[in-house]
């Protein structure tokens, strides 16, 4: 039995971010999917790995750990020498890098989340799509990939040179967005274009994608 | 000799206490240099050179250029590791694994509900800006549900993290004391046994106590 089990649905954001994680560090795990539509996330022995009854839970060996970027930078840690790097030079670029996790925690997925859910998600469960929330939100991600595209102009990513979590956290909202009218505001700026087309194609992304397709 | 470290932002900014909290936790002297955002110097091209996002605090130490309250203290624990409080941001992996974990329960959870109240609630009248009950509802509610999960929690450990006082706490400071202090919201965590024990340790802190005469005498 694999020591590294995480559970959740694969279709979940903050689950994808971990999955990523874990192919990025080609390590090996066991998928625990949790049935939501049954309520299993709310259940004694999931609150036991995450109190607030959310996904993912994710656990290795006897340690267990909810939030999905405490879970992703715990990987990165605990198996720094394996898989893809995640940093490139000192600590003062370690410094940036966590800016701007922060800055995908704080600025860009409360608003990319609320799009995610009501052109991407809304749809699939037969909900109506509120046109106010999309305007509203769609006017504050314009202003946050602003500034993404001036940072993007004078750093391949955005934490520094090379491919980081501070990129990876934002791929699971990504590519919900990218197949909603809201594709356009990532379109329409250049640098963030080019920033969106490098972090999909890598094939830990894809790999993610093939389990959302299966277990869909 | 001017000290390297210099915070940008005024004291009774939820974001720049908690940066001030961390700086006096690990001893690690600064200036304070005031932003006038009542005049807008937040938004202007000097202010969003170091901060892009036109928002406080912005944070400087020597050479490096940082914003984001939180990267700033995780930043100030590595960097200054040996001074001060040196457990605040874990001296082993599992330690740090924790803390981080409700950090992020901080940013994700709780922070959300409790800035809506703080703004509600401390901000708004005096900004002459109308309250929206609904709305205040709404983030009560929410805020109490994180606050029974923090309730159990804390009954099982002293901190959230462990049974030591961590960044992690610390996070929390701002956000509560305008909600216990000001707004008189105070018994959502004071009805609470162990969220109320919890809130009494942390904010006796000597750090807190001088973060929170910043705020009065900047007032």
């Amino acid at each position: 039995m694999a020591a590294i089990r995480l559970h959740g649905t694969p279709y979940s954001t903050a689950v994808a971010r971990v999955l990523t994680t874990l192919y990025e560090k080609e390590l090996e795990f066991e998928f625990v999917e949790i049935d939501m539509k049954a309520g299993e996330h709310k259940k004694e022995s999931f609150l036991s790995i995450n109190p607030f009854g959310q996904i993912p839970g994710f656990e290795d060996g006897d340690l267990k750990l909810f939030e999905s970027r405490a879970i992703t930078k715990y990987i990165a840690q605990e198996y720094a020498d394996k898989g893809t790097q995640f940093k490139c030079g000192d600590s003062k670029t370690a410094a940036i890098i966590g800016v701007w996790m922060e800055v995908e925690a704080h600025q860009f997925d409360p608003v990319a989340s609320k799009l995610t859910w009501e052109l991407a998600l809304k749809p699939r469960y037969g909900l109506a799509t509120d046109t106010a929330i999309v305007e509203e939100n769609e006017a504050k991600l314009a202003k946050v990939l602003d500034v993404y595209e001036s940072r993007l102009a004078q750093s391949k990513y955005l934490g520094c040179g090379c491919f980081t979590l501070a990129d990876l956290h934002h791929l699971p909202c990504i590519h919900y967005l990218l197949g909603t009218q809201a594709k356009k505001l990532f379109d329409s700026r250049p640098h963030v274009s080019a920033w969106v087309d490098a972090i999909t194609a890598r094939p830990a992304w894809s790999k993610v994608l093939a389990l959302q397709k299966q277990q869909g | 000799m001017a000290t390297p470290v210099k915070v940008h932002g005024p004291p009774m900014s939820t974001a720049v206490s908690r940066v001030l909290a961390c700086l006096l936790e690990k001893n690690v002297d600064f200036q304070l240099i005031s932003v006038n955002m009542a005049k807008g110097e937040h938004k202007k091209p000097e202010f969003l050179k170091i901060q892009p996002f036109g928002q406080v605090p912005a944070f400087e130490d020597g050479g490096v250029s940082l914003f984001e309250s939180r990267a700033i203290c995780r930043y100030i624990c590595e960097k200054y590791a040996d001074k001060g409080n040196k457990g605040l941001y874990g001296t082993n992996p599992l330690a740090k694994a924790s803390i981080e974990q409700w950090l992020e329960a901080e940013g994700q959870s709780f922070s959300p509900p409790s800035s809506v109240l703080v703004f509600q609630l401390a901000f708004a009248p005096r900004m002459k800006i109308k309250q929206d009950q609904v709305v205040i509802k709404q983030n009560e509610e929410k805020l109490s549900r994180v606050l029974d999960i923090y309730d159990k929690r804390l009954g099982e450990t002293r901190f959230l993290a462990g049974d030591e006082f961590t960044l992690a706490d610390l996070s929390h400071l701002p956000n509560t004391q305008y909600l216990v202090g000001v707004s008189g919201r105070g018994e959502l965590f004071t009805s609470r046994k162990n969220v109320g024990r919890w809130w009494n340790e942390i904010s006796s802190r000597d750090s807190w106590k001088k973060v929170v005469d910043m705020q009065k005498k900047s007032a």
